[in-house]
């Protein structure tokens, strides 16, 4: 079997599948939900039965509606953060490539200042003064996560920025704007395609950890982090509930990370030897 | 060789100097501050007022930032905006219990990831080396507290061999101390294993495949002594910046880990802080993380160095 004229492995076909079936799941959950995120349908903790496929949660609402639901609000936001540290970093990366001097000087030192810093920390540092709610959530994160996307970036332009057509375009008079977008980023996008999806783990899997610490996605939002602090309290009975919400986690970055590891191999195929 | 320490030691007093600036100023040009978090909803501008002045927050920021360092040095770290508590004791008392989890995570971590990483280096794409790689892709997929809790319904709940909770206070036993925090020792060792052997499988493999080692190969030297004796002294730069990173990452995993096991550490008492908005107690924290981190990172930039014996000669 072949993608984009590409063979393709087991692993990758499953990392595809894992990866659309949760972006249907994120889509249509409204749709194919049988219950509201919020709805009180029975006891606490019920066992799963065939009415409620996967049990009910810590305050007697459907596990399966909660994880469809769960899967919009979460993908969703990880999704926004990693466009946002994406355009954030792009820019500011192939900028300090292209110009050089002191607006790279600048640029980079912050960046090294920054990631001196583990990055849950200075999150936990930003969100104790501003609060927790959604758009602070995306800026705080995609904001410190922008700093990696920034070093690659600024390492791919380095490579491009002397190139001869990026010279001509110089001489032309080009704006800065039209080199970074026009000549630096088509050439640039391999590595950046992959970035983005290991920057998406990241992103997904950080703001499920806030969620689960109770610093992320507030309720009556469903999200997979916090559904698995809810039902924590169930462990200590044996139960699987807080397992369920982890292991959907641990299976959209399984089959991200497995269509990047694909995406890797055919490009060093590819574009490995010669350049 | 001492110039290059000195100038790395130079380096790292610098950055932690910017990191303190850095955790300053993140709680400091953010709009809102101690007074409208303490206040919360239901400010006037006479209580905001009334607060800044009575926390000294109505002088300028590089004086408030002079004293907090100040007294951050001398060990005296302020009250604590919750309870008007001085946080120092509580602190100490944290930072003990979580450098013992992350020391005894470390402790089994290190020389295991190590060995495990040299074997899978002298079998490259062996079974043993395949499992390797499968099981770094899971323990990077899978979060920290979905390994927590497998492991507390594994071995606390089905098995009843660990507590499930992680207690701990001042009087227990150094033995009874190590039996609670076994389960959350043993999540942090799993989270950085699987990265820690591949670094070093990766370092190793690396060194296997320079010319002085076919050399040897050719002499006929059995291919263990080649490991350790020609490889691994090369490999050792890497091999100790992998562990350094690692120890770094365990400084930020515990975080989850301790709110896993409702650990009393560092980690737990910085995420309450953050939901009750206690800046003090964040910043403090935060700074002890960072101060951790970047030290840990220096102390394997010189560990690198002086494991380089070119470095030892100066040209």
């Amino acid at each position: 079997m072949r993608i984009f004229g590409y063979r393709i492995s087991v692993g990758a076909l499953a990392g595809f599948a894992i990866v659309f079936a949760n972006l249907f799941a994120a889509i249509f959950a409204p749709v194919i939900a049988p219950y509201g995120q919020a709805d009180l349908v029975g006891d606490v903790w019920a066992a799963p039965s065939a009415q409620h496929w996967l049990g009910l949660d810590s305050l007697g609402r459907d596990m399966l509606s909660r994880l469809l639901f769960g899967a919009r609000t979460t993908i969703s936001i990880a999704l926004l953060i990693t466009i946002c540290s994406f355009v954030i970093g792009i820019v500011t990366g192939f900028a300090a490539a292209i110009v050089g001097s002191w607006i790279d000087m600048v640029l980079s030192r912050f960046v090294d200042a920054l990631m001196a810093i583990p990055t849950l920390i200075s999150a936990l540092v930003i969100l104790s003064v501003m609060g927790t709610s959604v758009p602070v959530l995306i800026c705080t994160i995609a904001a410190l996560d922008s700093t990696r996307v920034f070093r690659l970036c600024r390492a791919v332009g380095l490579n491009i920025a002397v190139m001869d057509y990026v010279e001509v375009a110089r001489l032309r008079g080009e704006t800065l704007w039209w080199i970074m977008r026009r000549e630096v980023l088509p050439n640039a996008l391999p590595p950046l395609i992959t970035e983005f999806g290991l920057r998406f783990c990241f992103a997904f899997l950080f703001i499920a950890s806030l969620s689960f610490l109770g610093l992320g996605i507030q309720p009556p939002l469903a999200d997979w982090g916090g559904m698995v602090r809810d039902n924590a309290q169930a462990i200590n009975f044996g139960g699987m509930a807080p397992l369920i919400p982890a292991a959907a986690i641990a299976q959209l970055t399984i089959g991200v990370n497995l269509v990047v590891d694909w995406f890797l191999s055919i490009h060093s195929r590819t574009h490995g030897e010669g350049a | 060789m001492a110039k290059l320490i000195l100038q790395r030691l130079a380096l790292g007093v610098l950055t932690l100097w910017v990191v303190s600036i850095l955790i300053f100023a993140g709680t400091e040009i953010l709009p809102g501050d101690v007074a409208t978090a303490i206040l919360g909803q239901s400010r006037t501008p006479e209580a905001v007022a009334a607060i800044r002045a009575s926390l000294g927050l109505n002088r300028p920021a590089y004086i408030r930032y002079a004293s907090w360092l100040g007294q951050f040095v001398e060990g005296d770290i302020g009250k604590s905006l919750a309870n008007d508590r001085d946080i120092a004791p509580e602190i100490r008392e944290r930072l003990g219990n979580t450098l013992f989890l992350a020391g005894v995570a470390a402790a089994v971590a290190v020389p295991l990831s190590i060995f495990l990483g040299l074997v899978a280096a002298i079998r490259p794409n062996s079974i043993f080396d395949r499992l390797i790689n499968a099981l770094t892709l899971t323990t990077i997929s899978v979060p920290e507290f979905f390994i927590g809790y497998v492991l507390i319904i594994v071995f606390a709940v089905k098995l009843d061999w660990f507590p499930s909770l992680a207690m701990i206070s001042a009087d227990m036993s150094f033995w009874e101390r190590l039996n609670a925090v076994v389960l959350p020792a043993l999540t942090l060792v799993l989270v950085v294993l699987a990265h820690m052997m591949r670094q070093t499988r990766a370092a190793v493999l690396s060194v296997l495949s320079s010319p002085f080692i076919e050399m040897a190969f050719l002499k006929g030297i059995p291919k263990w002594r080649i490991v350790l004796q020609h490889a691994v002294p090369n490999a050792l730069a890497p091999i100790i910046n992998v562990v350094a990173i690692n120890l770094a990452y365990l400084i930020v995993g515990v975080v989850v880990v301790e709110v896993v096991f409702v650990y009393p550490g560092m980690g737990q008492l910085m995420v309450d802080s953050v939901s009750k908005r206690d800046v003090p107690v964040v910043q403090t924290c935060g700074l002890v993380f960072a101060l951790a981190y970047v030290g840990l990172n220096m102390i394997a930039d010189l560990l690198g160095i002086l494991s380089n014996p070119r470095l030892k000669h100066p040209r």
